[in-house]
């Protein structure tokens, strides 16, 4: 019926739409430990990880643009794979964070804190200044745009139980065992 | 009610249509589709934050590959398709003398034929496609029919 596009062309017009700058939006699929996860990146940085495919396209088109195209993301790749590998520590990616107010001072803190280590929604409450804003903070963890290199599996309950994650509980618990932290059995 | 159609996220569009849109530019541009198919969805991916809905991209895509068609046409003539090139189109039953037929018409006639009978559009959309009128698009492949109706004859005589 049809012409086939072959990869090659594919590849071409892609390459040609990046370099025209005609793009709001770039994803890519990265087969990670943890499942699938949407990697996606604006000319200004990366801007968003997500464990949903099904619909992160729409989902992107509505946050940045209807301009959305599937394109490799060697950079964010690699330093994914490393920390999946244990090998990374910290990320070095540029972001466009596209937050204000109480949930931009909520996700700088979140940001600093290490590899390895846990804090609590309270904590990280006081540290942003509203010591009584847990629960708020559990929110802002929950909408994290670009949860692993925000670390908000590192944020856990007072009691050290770790309540809730996007990828879930269980994605929360790999994450951290990776990186050396000693959990309560579940 | 008016429902309203979302635009879909570029990269459904394209994968939607990419492969229609090439077929048709081979059929009118043989073997130099492939550029004219990039500058294609280049101008679409231009245009396409100006959008306001997802309704007839079909027929706006196929607007603008038929564009991007005539102006590669009007700078150099058709030359006659290769076998390799149209060899590729022959698939679709019904349409094989449509394939060698076509590539003798002047290009709005070529572009209102095969808009019309290859895929079905309806002439005010091959009329927005040519940047015409829907009467003229009817009367281009009407005219083309005519033409390759005696071109037909021709060829039976000889």
């Amino acid at each position: 019926m049809n012409s086939s596009v072959t990869p090659e062309l594919d590849a071409r017009f892609r390459a040609a739409a990046i370099g025209e700058r005609l793009v709001d939006v770039r994803y890519d699929v990265l087969e990670s430990p943890v499942g699938e996860l949407v990697l996606a990146a604006t000319e200004r940085g990366l801007c968003r990880i997500s464990y949903t495919v099904d619909g992160a396209d729409d989902e992107l088109a509505r946050a940045f643009g209807a301009r959305v195209l599937r394109m490799p993301l060697d950079d964010v790749r690699r330093e994914l794979d490393e920390y999946f590998a244990g090998r990374r520590h910290t990320f070095d990616l540029p972001l466009d964070l596209r937050a204000s107010g109480f949930q931009a001072a909520v996700l700088r803190e979140l940001a600093c804190v290490p590899y390895g280590r846990t804090d609590t929604y309270g904590s990280l409450a006081a540290k942003v200044g509203n010591p009584r804003a847990a629960r708020a903070v559990g929110t802002v963890m929950n909408r994290n745009p670009i949860p692993i290199v925000l670390p908000c599996h590192r944020i856990v309950g007072a009691n050290g139980a770790l309540t809730g994650y996007a990828g879930g509980l269980h994605v929360k618990r790999a994450l951290l065992e990776l990186e050396g932290v000693t959990l309560p059995p579940s | 009610m008016i429902v309203a159609v979302a635009l879909p996220p570029f990269e459904r569009f394209y994968l939607q249509y990419r492969d229609e849109v090439l077929g048709y530019l081979r059929r009118l541009l043989g073997g130099r589709a492939e550029d004219a198919w990039q500058e294609t969805f280049l101008r679409a991916l231009r245009a396409y934050d100006r959008l306001d809905h997802g309704r007839h991209l079909r027929a706006w895509v196929f607007t603008i590959a038929t564009r991007v068609a005539m102006d590669e046409l009007r700078v150099k003539p058709p030359r006659e398709l290769g076998v390799d090139d149209v060899a590729e189109e022959l698939r679709r039953p019904g349409y094989r003398e449509l394939e060698h037929l076509t590539g003798d018409l002047p290009p709005t006639e070529r572009a209102a034929v095969v808009l019309r009978y290859g895929y079905d559009l309806p002439y005010a959309e091959i009329g927005a496609a040519l940047g015409s009128s829907e009467d003229a698009a009817r009367a281009a492949a009407s005219s083309g029919v005519r033409r390759l109706r005696r071109q037909h004859e021709q060829q039976r005589h000889a």
